[in-house]
C-alpha cells in the first residue's frame, strides 16, 4: 500500500508555543517527518485558512474569543484532535488567573502595576475578548489524544506521531510522560 | 506446627501477621498498592480511596481493611486502574495542581502516583478555587492551592510533634486546612521544618523555603523509575530527594 501523506495542522491558543519548539527539537527527525506528512495551517507555514486534515495538534489553553474560534473550527476540520502540553491538557500557567475575576487580573495588571505611565485597560476592537476564565481544551470541545508535559519532550512526541501516522496503540514510556 | 496465615494478591501468596491491614502485609512482602493517605508510621485514615482494592469481590480501602486468612485481593487489574485514574483526575481537579510552577513537581507524590495510574488528561471540569498561600513562616511555606486533604500534618503534628498545628475545617466541599492559631498563619506557631509534619506532605503543599528547584530536571526523585520501586517521598533521606530526616 502506498502511503499518502497525512495532512497536520498545528496550533498555539493561550500558549508560550514552547510545545512548537519542543516539535521542532525533533532535529534530523524533521526530515522523515516532512516525507510522511504535509503541514497545512501551522505557525511553521504561516498558512491562515485551515483546510480539511487529518491531525491538528493544539497547544496552550483558550482564554479569549479568538481562541474559541480557532479551536471550534480545528474540531470540525480535523479528524483526530490531540492536545498538547499542560495548557492545553490543565490551563497551565495562563490558568493560575482562574482564581481571580477577570476584573482583577486586568485592573492589577494595567492600572495597579507599579511603573505603569497612562494606565488603562487596553480596548481596542481588534482585541479578541478575554474569557472569564482560562479553560483547558477538553472543557470546550472533543479531545481524541492528549500529550502532558511543559513541553512534552520531542521523544514524546516522536513516538505518538510515529506510532499514530503506523496506525499503532499510543504506548509512551515512563519517562516519556511527565506533567513540567 | 503453626499455619502461616496468608492472602493471595493477584495470585500471588502473601502472609501476614495478625493485626496487619492488608496494605502493611503487602508492603512487608514488596509489593507496591498505590496510596496518598497511607504513610506506615501512622494510623490509616482512608480517606484518599487511591488504594481501592478488590477483596474477595468486594471495593474496600487496603490501608484499612484488616488482612484474614484466605482473602482474595485484586490490586493490579484494568478496572482498579481506571478507578484510580478517576480518583487521581478528582483530586487534580479540585486543588490548583499547577506542576510547571511547582517547586515539589517530580518529586510529588500525588504527581508520582498519577504517573503510576497512567494518567495522561484531567478528564472533569477543573474547580480552579481561590486558595491563599501562606509564606509567613521563615523557613516554611504552605501553598494551600495544592492540598489534598490528605491529614498527614495534621496526623504529624498531632500524634508526633505534639503540637497540634494543624486541622481540616468545614464539610464536604468545604473541607480545608487550616493553622491552628487565631491569625491562622503558620508563622504565628511554632513550627518548625525539622517536625514530622514537615516531612509527611504527599504533595508540594508544605514546601521547605531555599530549596526550590535545587535537583535538576532528570535527576529529580521520580524522574527515572516510578514511585513503585522508588518509594514515597516522605521515607526517603533527603540525599535521594527525599524530605529531611533527623
Amino acid at each position: 500500500m502506498i502511503e499518502s501523506k497525512l495532512k497536520v495542522a498545528t496550533c498555539s491558543l493561550a500558549g508560550c508555543f514552547g510545545c512548537h519548539m519542543s516539535l521542532l527539537d525533533l532535529d534530523e527527525r524533521l526530515f522523515e517527518l516532512v516525507d510522511r506528512i504535509e503541514l497545512d495551517r501551522s505557525p511553521l507555514t504561516d498558512i491562515k485558512e485551515l483546510g480539511e486534515c487529518d491531525v491538528g495538534l493544539i497547544e496552550g489553553g483558550v482564554c479569549n474569543a479568538e481562541n474559541v474560534h480557532v479551536l471550534m473550527e480545528f474540531r470540525a476540520r480535523c479528524k483526530i484532535l490531540v492536545a498538547i502540553g499542560a495548557c492545553a491538557l490543565n490551563g497551565g500557567v495562563p490558568a493560575m488567573r482562574n482564581q481571580f475575576s477577570l476584573k482583577e487580573c486586568l485592573e492589577e495588571s494595567y492600572l495597579k502595576e507599579i511603573g505603569l505611565v497612562n494606565p488603562q485597560i487596553p480596548d481596542d476592537p481588534e482585541l479578541p475578548l478575554l474569557l472569564n476564565k482560562v479553560h483547558p481544551l477538553h472543557e470546550v470541545v472533543k479531545i481524541d489524544y492528549f500529550l502532558p508535559g511543559c513541553p512534552p519532550s520531542a521523544d514524546t512526541i516522536w513516538t505518538f506521531i510515529s506510532q499514530l501516522l503506523s496506525g499503532q496503540p499510543i504506548a509512551l514510556s515512563y519517562t516519556q510522560i511527565h506533567y513540567d | 506446627m503453626s499455619e502461616e496465615l496468608s492472602f493471595t494478591l493477584d495470585g500471588r501468596r502473601i502472609p501476614f501477621q495478625d493485626g496487619q491491614t492488608v496494605m502493611d502485609a503487602a508492603l512487608a512482602a514488596g509489593i507496591y498498592i498505590p496510596h496518598l493517605c497511607f504513610n506506615p508510621d501512622f494510623a490509616p485514615h482512608g480517606s484518599c480511596r487511591v488504594c481501592l482494592v478488590k477483596v474477595n469481590s468486594r471495593f474496600q480501602a487496603s490501608c484499612t481493611t484488616p488482612a484474614a486468612d484466605g482473602l482474595a485481593v485484586q490490586s493490579e487489574t484494568e478496572e482498579l486502574r481506571e478507578i484510580r485514574r478517576g480518583i487521581l483526575q478528582m483530586l487534580f481537579v479540585e486543588g490548583n495542581h499547577v506542576c510547571p510552577a511547582c517547586e515539589k513537581s517530580g518529586a510529588c507524590q500525588l504527581q508520582a502516583v498519577a504517573y503510576y495510574v497512567g494518567m495522561l488528561n484531567p478528564h472533569f471540569s477543573h474547580f480552579y478555587p481561590r486558595r491563599p498561600v501562606d509564606a509567613s513562616h521563615s523557613e516554611a511555606v504552605i501553598d494551600f492551592n495544592r492540598c489534598i486533604l490528605c491529614e498527614l500534618c495534621v496526623r504529624a503534628s498531632r500524634d508526633v510533634d505534639g503540637k497540634n498545628i494543624f486541622a481540616v475545617q468545614g464539610r464536604g466541599i468545604e473541607a480545608h486546612l487550616v493553622v491552628n492559631t487565631p491569625s491562622g498563619k503558620l508563622g504565628a506557631t511554632n513550627f518548625s521544618i525539622h517536625d514530622k509534619a514537615a516531612q509527611v506532605c504527599p504533595t508540594g503543599a508544605i514546601l521547605t523555603k531555599h530549596q526550590g528547584y535545587n535537583t535538576p530536571i532528570g535527576q529529580r526523585l521520580y524522574d527515572r523509575k516510578p514511585i513503585s520501586v522508588v518509594g514515597d517521598v516522605a521515607h526517603l533521606p533527603e540525599s535521594r530527594g527525599g524530605r529531611r530526616h533527623d
